[in-house]
C-alpha cells in the first residue's frame, strides 16, 4: 500500500510539470507581459524594471522558467494588485472557509446521495426511485447560484431559519486559530461559536451540494443496479446471509467503486461552485475574492487560484485512488 | 381425443408455422432499435418536445417579437427607474414587463433563447471537435499498438488527465485573463472543459470496439486496418460521443450562465443571453425577482430537455439493456 | 418419505406489455435423502428457474408468480417467509453456481466469503471460523488453505474458484445441495475433477444432490434418478439404468443423439434436434416438443400429453414414444 501511494505521488510529477509549463506560458502571454500581470497597470517604471530583473525576464526562457518554478515551490505567488497583500497570506486566510464549505457540501452529497441511490436501486420503479431519478436530473439542471438565491430568499430571508450571510455571527466574538471556524470552535471549546459556524454552513452547503448530490445519486443507483444483477450477490443470498451482510459486504462494497471515481472528479465542480455560492451568501472564503480578482484582472491572485485548485485536485484524486485500491484488490495487484 | 375437423386443421397449421425454422429473422440495426426504444420512452418524448419548442423559439422567435430587445424604451418613456426601485411588471403591451434598463423582457427572453442555444452549441462543438480529434488519435494509436502507438496514446491521455483537473471556472478565468471577458472567452472555456470527456469516451469505446469479435473477424479476412477503423470502429464508437454531446449541451448552457454571473461573460448586456440576463437581474431581486426567475426557468427547462433526451438516448443505445 | 417433494411447481414471469412467460409449467419430482437427482434439458427449459424458485432466490417483484408446493422435510419451501428462508438457505439447502469467477465477490477475500457462512449459520467466530474455513478448503482439495484464505478470487484458477464455492456450499453440511451447471464454465480436465469431488462429498456426507445440467453425459456417471425437462415440464423421469437402457421420449433420445462421442466412427454425423427451444407449442395446445419432433402424429396436438407411468417407475410424457428396446422388453 505504501509503495502504491509513493507510485501515485510520483505520477503527479509529470502532471504538475505540465501545469507549471502551461502557467508559465500563460503568464507570458498575458497582455502587457508578466510584469504588468504582477504589478497591475499602475506599476511605476522603476517597479517594473525591478520585477523584470527579479523575474529575470531578460534572460533565456529556460532560466526564466527555472526561476518561475523556484518561486512556485517557495509559495511566492507575488502580491495581490487590489489588496496589496501577499497572495499566499490572502489564501491562507480565506481558503479554510472554502474548504469548510466544500467539505460540508461533500458530506451532504455523499451522506444523502449514497443511501438514496441505494434505496432507489433496491426499489426500482417505486415512487422513491422515480422521484430520485427525476430529482437528480433536475438537480443537475439548476444553476447553483440561482438555487443559492432561492434557498436564501426562502429559508433565510422569509422564514428566518438560517443566517443570510457570512461565516459566523460577529457578535459571538470567537477565537480563531486555524481559520477553520468549526474546528476553531471545537479546539477552543467555544461550542456556541462552532455551532454558529455550522449554522452558517447549512444553506450554502445545500446549494453547493445540489449538483454533486444529483450525480452521486445517479451513479450510486446505476452502480447498485448493476451489482444487484451480479452472480456473486445471488451467491451471497444463496448462503442465507443476513440482508445487512449482503448489503454492506457484497452490494455496497462493489457498488462504491464507480462512486469513488466520480467523487474525485466532482472536486473541480465543487471548487468552481464554491466560488459562486460564496458570492451569493457573502461567505468569506475565496469566492468573492476570486470574483473581484476576475473583474480587476488581479493576475497574481488568479494564478494562485489556479495553482491551489490544481494541487488540491491532484491530492483529492490521489486520495480517491488510494481508497479505490483499498476497496478493490485488483487495482493493487496491477 | 377428437377434435372438430376445422379446429384440427387450424392446430396443424399452427404446428407447421411453429416448425418453420426462424433463420429469416431480420437483423435490426443498432440505430433503428435505439430509435424504436426512444419512441417508447416518455422521458425522451418530453425532452424532444421541450427541445423542439426551444429550437423553434430560437429560430423563428426573433422575427416575431413585439419589441426590439435592445430598445431601452422604458427609460426613454420614464416608466422605468430601476435606481428608485421602479420596474413595472407585466402589461398588455409588455407581457413580461420591463427589465432593469427599460427593455421589453419578453422580447429579450425570446431573442435570448437564440443566443443561449448558439453559445451552447458553439461551446459543445469546440469541445467535441478537439475531444474527438484527441480521442480518435489516441484510440487509433492504442489500437495499432507497438511502442509508438502506446507512447502516443499515453502522452495524449496524460494531457487529457491534466485537462480533467481544470475546473471550467479556472479555465474561463485563465482564458479571460488573456482575451478579456466576453462570449468568446466563455464559449472557449466551457468547450475546452468538455474536451477530456469526449476524448476519453471515444478512445475507450474505440478500444472496446477494436476488441469486438466482428473487428477481429474483419481483420482476419484481410480488410485493411484503415478501412476497419473508418468503416467499422469509428461509426460504432461515435454513439456514446453523440449522446455525450447532447448531455454536454445541457451543462454548457448552465456553465455559461455561471460564468456570466461571475462577470466573465459579455460585458455588453445589450445582446440578450439568458445567463447574462440572470446575472444582471441579481441587484433587483428585492424589487422584481421575476427578472431572475424567467431566464433561470428558461435555462433549467432547456437544460432538462437536453438531459432527458441525452439520458434516454444513452439508455436506448446501451446494448446491456437490450433484450 | 422423500427429503424434497416438488409438486406442480410453476413460475410465470409477466412483464407489462409483453406475453406472460411460463418458465416452469407444472414440474414435479422428488429427491430422497442422499440421492443424486439430475434435472436435464436445453437452456431455457426451466431447470435453473426451478432451482432458484426452490431457493427462494427469484426476484421478489410484481409479475413473478410461483405456484405449487415444495415440501422439504415437512415444510413447504414456497410458503416460507423470507426471513425463515434465509435461515434455510446455506444451512439446510446450499447451492453451487455455474460461473465460479462471477459467482465470487471480487473485492472480498476468499476466507471471509467462506467464514461468513460459518458465522451466520453455525455461530462461529474469529479463529475458530478461520480454522474451520481452512479445513473446508483443504477438504475440497485446495492446497495451502491458510494462505488461500487471504487471497482474492482473481488470484485463484478457475478450478480453485469452483472448489472454493463448493467449500462455501458444504460448510454447514446441508442436507440438500443444488449444483447448477457446476462444470460448464471449466476446462474439460477440471470438469472431471470437480464432478469427482462432488461425488465424493455427497457420498461421504449423505447429502442429497440436485444436478442441473444440459449435458446428459455428466448425468450418466452421477445421478441415481434423471428428470428430463422440456419447456417447463418434466417429459421423462427414470432411474439411471432404466433411462440408458430404454429412452422413451423423443426429446431425451434427441438429447443423447446430439452429444458427440469419442467412440463414434469418423464418418458418423451428429444428429441435432432440429429447430430451437423457441419453437414451442404452449403445453395447453398439445405437446410442446411437437414442432421439433420427428415422431409427431396428429394426436400430439390438441391436448397436453399426460405422464405415462410404467411399473418400473419410468415415466414419460408422450403419446407416441419410442418402443422399449428388445432386451428390456424380454425382461418384462
Amino acid at each position: 500500500m505504501f509503495r502504491f501511494i509513493v507510485r501515485r505521488l510520483l505520477q503527479l510529477v509529470p502532471t504538475l510539470f505540465g501545469l507549471s509549463i502551461l502557467l508559465f506560458i500563460w503568464l507570458h502571454r498575458l497582455p502587457g507581459g508578466p510584469e504588468t500581470a504582477l504589478l497591475g497597470e499602475r506599476g511605476t517604471p522603476e517597479s517594473r524594471a525591478q520585477i523584470r530583473e527579479s523575474l529575470g525576464l531578460d534572460e533565456p526562457l529556460p532560466i526564466q522558467y527555472g526561476r518561475f518554478v523556484k518561486r512556485l515551490v517557495q509559495l511566492d505567488l507575488g502580491t495581490s494588485i487590489s489588496t496589496k497583500r501577499e497572495v499566499t497570506t490572502e489564501f491562507l486566510q480565506r481558503f479554510p472557509g472554502t474548504v469548510e464549505l466544500t467539505i460540508t457540501a461533500m458530506i451532504i452529497a455523499i451522506g444523502v446521495g449514497i443511501p438514496l441511490g441505494y434505496l432507489a436501486a433496491r426499489r426500482r420503479g417505486s415512487i422513491l426511485d422515480q422521484a430520485s431519478v427525476g430529482g437528480s436530473l433536475l438537480g443537475t439542471c439548476i444553476p447553483i447560484f440561482f438555487l443559492a438565491y432561492v434557498l436564501k430568499a426562502i429559508f433565510a430571508e422569509n422564514l428566518g431559519w438560517f443566517p443570510t450571510i457570512g461565516r459566523q455571527d460577529a457578535s459571538i466574538n470567537a477565537t480563531h486559530i486555524t481559520n477553520f471556524f468549526v474546528l476553531d470552535g471545537l479546539l477552543t471549546r467555544e461550542w456556541d461559536a462552532a455551532a454558529d459556524a455550522i449554522w452558517h454552513l447549512v444553506l450554502p452547503g445545500i446549494a453547493l451540494a445540489s449538483i454533486p448530490l444529483a450525480i452521486i445519486v445517479r451513479i450510486t443507483r446505476a452502480s447498485v443496479l448493476e451489482v444487484l444483477g451480479e452472480d456473486f450477490v445471488r451467491t451471497a443470498e444463496a448462503k442465507g446471509l443476513t440482508e445487512r451482510t449482503v448489503r454492506r459486504r457484497h452490494v455496497l462494497r462493489n457498488a462504491m467503486l464507480p462512486v469513488a471515481t466520480s467523487i474525485g472528479l466532482l472536486t473541480g465542480l465543487l471548487l468552481s461552485g464554491a466560488v459562486l455560492t460564496e458570492t451569493v451568501f457573502a461567505f468569506s472564503g475565496i469566492g468573492a475574492f476570486i470574483k473581484d480578482a476576475i473583474s480587476n484582472l488581479d493576475y497574481p491572485v488568479l494564478m494562485g487560484f489556479i495553482m491551489i485548485i490544481a494541487v488540491v485536485f491532484a491530492l483529492v484524486n490521489l486520495l480517491v485512488d488510494v481508497s479505490y485500491s483499498l476497496i478493490d484488490p485488483r487495482v493493487r495487484v496491477r | 381425443m377428437t377434435l372438430a375437423p376445422g379446429r384440427k386443421k387450424e392446430k396443424l397449421d399452427r404446428l407447421a408455422e411453429l416448425s418453420a425454422v426462424h433463420d429469416d429473422e431480420r437483423g435490426v440495426s443498432l440505430w433503428q432499435e435505439a430509435l424504436r426504444r426512444l419512441r417508447r420512452n416518455p422521458a425522451a418524448i418530453v425532452g424532444a418536445v421541450i427541445l423542439t419548442v426551444f429550437v423553434l423559439v430560437a429560430v423563428i422567435g426573433p422575427f416575431l417579437v413585439p419589441h426590439e430587445p435592445t430598445d431601452t424604451m422604458g427609460i426613454r418613456e420614464g416608466v422605468v427607474k430601476s435606481g428608485q426601485g421602479l420596474i413595472p411588471g407585466p402589461s398588455a403591451d409588455h407581457w413580461l414587463g420591463y427589465d432593469h434598463q427599460g427593455r421589453d423582457e419578453f422580447s429579450r427572453m425570446v431573442v435570448g433563447a437564440r443566443q443561449t442555444l448558439l453559445v451552447g452549441i458553439v461551446a459543445t462543438l469546440i469541445g467535441l471537435t478537439i475531444g474527438v480529434l484527441i480521442g480518435g488519435v489516441a484510440g487509433a494509436a492504442a489500437g495499432l499498438g507497438g511502442r509508438w502507438g502506446r507512447l502516443v496514446d499515453s502522452v495524449l491521455m496524460r494531457i487529457v488527465d491534466m485537462m480533467l483537473s481544470l475546473p471550467s471556472l479556472l479555465l474561463a478565468v485563465s482564458v479571460a485573463a488573456l482575451l478579456g471577458p466576453g462570449l468568446t472567452t466563455v464559449m472557449i472555456a466551457v468547450g475546452v472543459v468538455s474536451v477530456p470527456i469526449f476524448a476519453r469516451l471515444l478512445r475507450g469505446s474505440m478500444i472496446a470496439q477494436a476488441n469486438r469479435d466482428y473487428v477481429v473477424a474483419a481483420s482476419s479476412l484481410g480488410v485493411r486496418e484503415s478501412k476497419i477503423a473508418i468503416s467499422h470502429i469509428l461509426p460504432n464508437s461515435l454513439a456514446p460521443v453523440i449522446v455525450q454531446a447532447t448531455l454536454t449541451l445541457a451543462t454548457a448552457i448552465i456553465e455559461v450562465a455561471a460564468l456570466s454571473f461571475l462577470g466573465l461573460g459579455n460585458p455588453d448586456s445589450a445582446v440578450p443571453e439568458w445567463g447574462l440576463m440572470l446575472a444582471d437581474a441579481q441587484p433587483y431581486l428585492g424589487i422584481r425577482p421575476e427578472l431572475a426567475i424567467y431566464p433561470a426557468v428558461g435555462i433549467i427547462i432547456t437544460a432538462l430537455g437536453f438531459t432527458l433526451l441525452g439520458e434516454a438516448m444513452r439508455e436506448a443505445l446501451d446494448p446491456k439493456l437490450r433484450r | 418419505m422423500p427429503l424434497l417433494d416438488v409438486r406442480d411447481l410453476s413460475v410465470t414471469f409477466a412483464r407489462r406489455g409483453q406475453r406472460t412467460v411460463h418458465a416452469v409449467d407444472g414440474v414435479s419430482f422428488s429427491v430422497d435423502a442422499g440421492e443424486v437427482v439430475g434435472l436435464v434439458g436445453e437452456s431455457g427449459c426451466g431447470k435453473s428457474v426451478t432451482s432458484l424458485a426452490l431457493m427462494g432466490l427469484l426476484p421478489r417483484q410484481r409479475g413473478v408468480r410461483v405456484g405449487g408446493s415444495a415440501d422439504f422435510d415437512g415444510t413447504d419451501l414456497l410458503k416460507l417467509d423470507p426471513r425463515s428462508m434465509r435461515d434455510v438457505r446455506g444451512r439446510d439447502i446450499a447451492m453451487i453456481f455455474q460461473d465460479p469467477l462471477s459467482s465470487l465477490n471480487p473485492v472480498v477475500p476468499i476466507g471471509i466469503q467462506v467464514t461468513e457462512v460459518l458465522v451466520r449459520h453455525r455461530g462461529m467466530s474469529g479463529d475458530a471460523a478461520r480454522k474451520e474455513a481452512a479445513e473446508l478448503l483443504d477438504r475440497v482439495g485446495i492446497p495451502d488453505p491458510t494462505r488461500r484464505l487471504k487471497e482474492y478470487p482473481h488470484q485463484l484458477s478457475g478450478g480453485m474458484r469452483q472448489r472454493a464455492l463448493i467449500a462455501m456450499a458444504v460448510a454447514c453440511r446441508p442436507r440438500l445441495l443444488i449444483a447448477d451447471e457446476p462444470t460448464t464454465a471449466l476446462d474439460v480436465t477440471i470438469q472431471a475433477q470437480i464432478l469427482e469431488l462432488l461425488k465424493e462429498l455427497v457420498r461421504d456426507s449423505g447429502t442429497a444432490l440436485i444436478m442441473i445440467t444440459h449435458d446428459l453425459g455428466v448425468v450418466a456417471g452421477m445421478c441415481d434418478t434423471i428428470n428430463v425437462l422440456y419447456a417447463g415440464r418434466v417429459v421423462e423421469t427414470a432411474r439411471r439404468k432404466e433411462l440408458f437402457a430404454g429412452r422413451r421420449h423423443p426429446y431425451t433420445v434427441g438429447l443423447l443423439a446430439s452429444i458427440p462421442r469419442l467412440d463414434a466412427g469418423r464418418g458418423e454425423k451428429l444428429t441435432p434436434i432440429r429447430g430451437s427451444v423457441r419453437d414451442v407449442l404452449p403445453w395447453t395446445e398439445g405437446c410442446a416438443f411437437a414442432p421439433r419432433c420427428d415422431r409427431r402424429t396428429e394426436a400430439c396436438v390438441g391436448e397436453p400429453p399426460a405422464m405415462t407411468p410404467t411399473h418400473t417407475g419410468h415415466e414419460f410424457r408422450c403419446v407416441n414414444p419410442f418402443p422399449l428396446s428388445q432386451p428390456e422388453e424380454a425382461r418384462v
